[in-house]
C-alpha cells in the first residue's frame, strides 16, 4: 500500500453468548488514501480478530448494508474514508436506536418486517389495469414529483438519526413515511385512502418533531423530513375533510 | 445453537451526544421563552382593559430589573427561534411553485428572515417614535 499510515479504530463489541454489557476494543489499522472505513473493518476481520461481526455487501453505497455509527454520526461505512479521520481515531458503533444482535450487527426486523409493509409501498391504481393496456406511462414532470423519494436504499441511517424513533418505537419513522409519500405523489397511484390511517395516526407523521437530522444523513439525497412535514399539511386537510377539494386532481 | 439475546442501548443523554441535537434542543427550549413573552404581552392587554392605573402598574412591573433581564434573555431566544423557524420552513411549507418550478429552499428561508427583520424594525419604530 502506498503512503501507508496507521490509525486507531475503536469498535463496539458485544457477544450475546458471553457478554452482559457491550465493550469497546481498539485496533491499529494501516491505511492509505483510498481505504474506506469499511475496508478498515475488513482489515481487522482478516488480520487482527476474525470474530468481529458486521454487515456489508456492495462496497459502493448502493446496497445499504454497511451503515454504522462512525464517530457518533450515522454513515455508510463504505462511503467514508479513514484519511478524513486521521490523525484522530475512529469510533465505530452499530446504528443507533436498534437492538444489537452481535458486535456491529443490528436487528432491522422492526422496520423491514413491520414499518415498510404497513405503508403499502406499491402502486394502488384507481381501476385494475390489465397487462394488455401496455406500459403505464407518465411524463418526466410527473416522475420528478416523486423521484428523490424513490432513491431510498433502506440503509436505515435515517432511523439511527431520529431520536423520536429511539424514544418511541411505534413511530413509523423517516424512511417508511418517505416511501409512503413516494407512492402518494405518483401520478399513477390512487392509494391515499388505503394509506391514510397509517399516515394520520399518532405514530404516523404526527410523531415527527422535525429534528431534521434524517435528511442530513441520507446518503441518497432523499429528504424524509420534507415528505413527513408536507404530509402534516395533507393530514390536517384530510381531518377537516377538505383535502380532496384543495389538492390538484382531487388528491387521489 | 446460539441464543438470540439482543442488547438495547439506553437513550439517556441522547441529545448531548451530537451538536446537531444540542441545537435542536435549544430550538425547542426557545419556544418556552416565546410563550412566556407572549403571555406577558397578553397580561398587559388584559390590564389595559381594566383601566389606566392597572396598565401603569403592569408597566412598572416590567421596569423591574428581573423583568428586564428576562426580556434580554427572551430576545436572544426569540431571535434564535426566528432563525431556526425559517431554517426549517422549506420542509414544513406545502409544495410551493412559481409557474412549474419549485421555489428554492433558500428563497423560502431568506424571505422569512427578511420578513421577520422588516416587521421587527417597523414595530420598533412604531413603539419608539409614534
Amino acid at each position: 500500500m502506498a503512503n501507508t499510515r496507521t490509525i486507531e479504530i475503536e469498535v463496539f463489541r458485544y457477544n450475546p453468548e458471553t457478554d452482559v454489557e457491550p465493550r469497546f476494543q481498539s485496533f491499529q489499522v494501516p491505511f492509505s488514501d483510498d481505504t474506506s472505513v469499511l475496508q478498515g473493518l475488513q482489515y481487522i476481520k482478516d488480520h487482527l480478530d476474525g470474530s468481529l461481526t458486521f454487515r456489508w455487501s456492495c462496497r459502493m453505497a448502493i446496497c445499504g448494508s454497511c451503515g454504522k455509527m462512525v464517530n457518533g454520526v450515522p454513515e455508510l461505512s463504505c462511503h467514508k474514508f479513514l484519511r478524513d479521520y486521521y490523525p484522530g481515531k475512529v469510533k465505530i458503533e452499530p446504528l443507533n436506536h436498534f437492538p444489537v444482535l452481535r458486535d456491529l450487527v443490528i436487528d432491522q426486523t422492526d422496520v423491514f418486517d413491520k414499518k415498510l409493509p404497513s405503508v403499502k409501498p406499491y402502486l394502488v391504481p384507481e381501476n385494475p389495469r390489465p397487462m394488455s393496456a401496455g406500459p403505464n406511462v407518465q411524463t418526466p414532470a410527473q416522475l420528478q414529483d416523486y423521484y428523490q423519494y424513490s432513491q431510498c436504499i433502506n440503509c436505515l441511517l435515517c432511523y439511527a438519526a431520529c431520536p423520536q424513533y429511539g424514544l418511541k418505537k411505534d413511530f413509523l419513522g423517516p424512511a417508511a413515511l418517505a416511501l409512503m409519500h413516494r407512492y402518494n405523489s405518483d401520478s399513477r397511484d390512487a392509494g391515499w385512502h388505503v394509506r391514510a390511517d397509517a399516515l394520520n395516526s399518532e405514530d404516523g407523521v404526527w410523531s415527527c418533531t422535525l429534528v431534521g437530522y434524517c435528511s442530513k444523513v441520507c446518503p441518497k439525497g432523499v429528504d424524509p423530513a420534507r415528505a413527513i412535514n408536507q404530509n402534516k399539511v395533507n393530514s390536517t386537510m384530510d381531518y377537516f375533510g377538505v383535502r380532496e377539494l384543495l389538492m390538484p386532481k382531487g388528491g387521489r | 445453537m446460539a441464543q438470540v439475546r439482543p442488547y438495547v442501548r439506553p437513550m439517556k443523554g441522547w441529545w448531548r451526544r451530537n451538536p446537531y441535537f444540542v441545537r435542536y434542543m435549544i430550538r425547542e427550549v426557545s419556544s418556552v421563552f416565546v410563550a412566556i413573552y407572549a403571555l406577558t404581552l397578553l397580561v398587559g392587554l388584559v390590564r389595559l382593559t381594566q383601566g389606566e392605573a392597572q396598565y401603569e402598574a403592569w408597566r412598572a412591573a416590567l421596569a423591574n430589573p428581573l423583568s428586564i433581564l428576562f426580556h434580554g434573555v427572551a430576545f436572544l431566544f426569540l431571535s434564535y427561534h426566528a432563525y431556526t423557524w425559517w431554517l426549517v420552513a422549506p420542509k414544513t411549507a406545502p409544495d410551493l411553485r412559481i409557474g412549474k418550478k419549485p421555489v428554492p429552499d433558500r428563497a423560502i428561508s431568506a424571505g422569512g428572515w427578511a420578513a421577520t427583520l422588516g416587521a421587527t424594525i417597523v414595530v420598533f419604530c412604531l413603539v419608539r417614535w409614534m
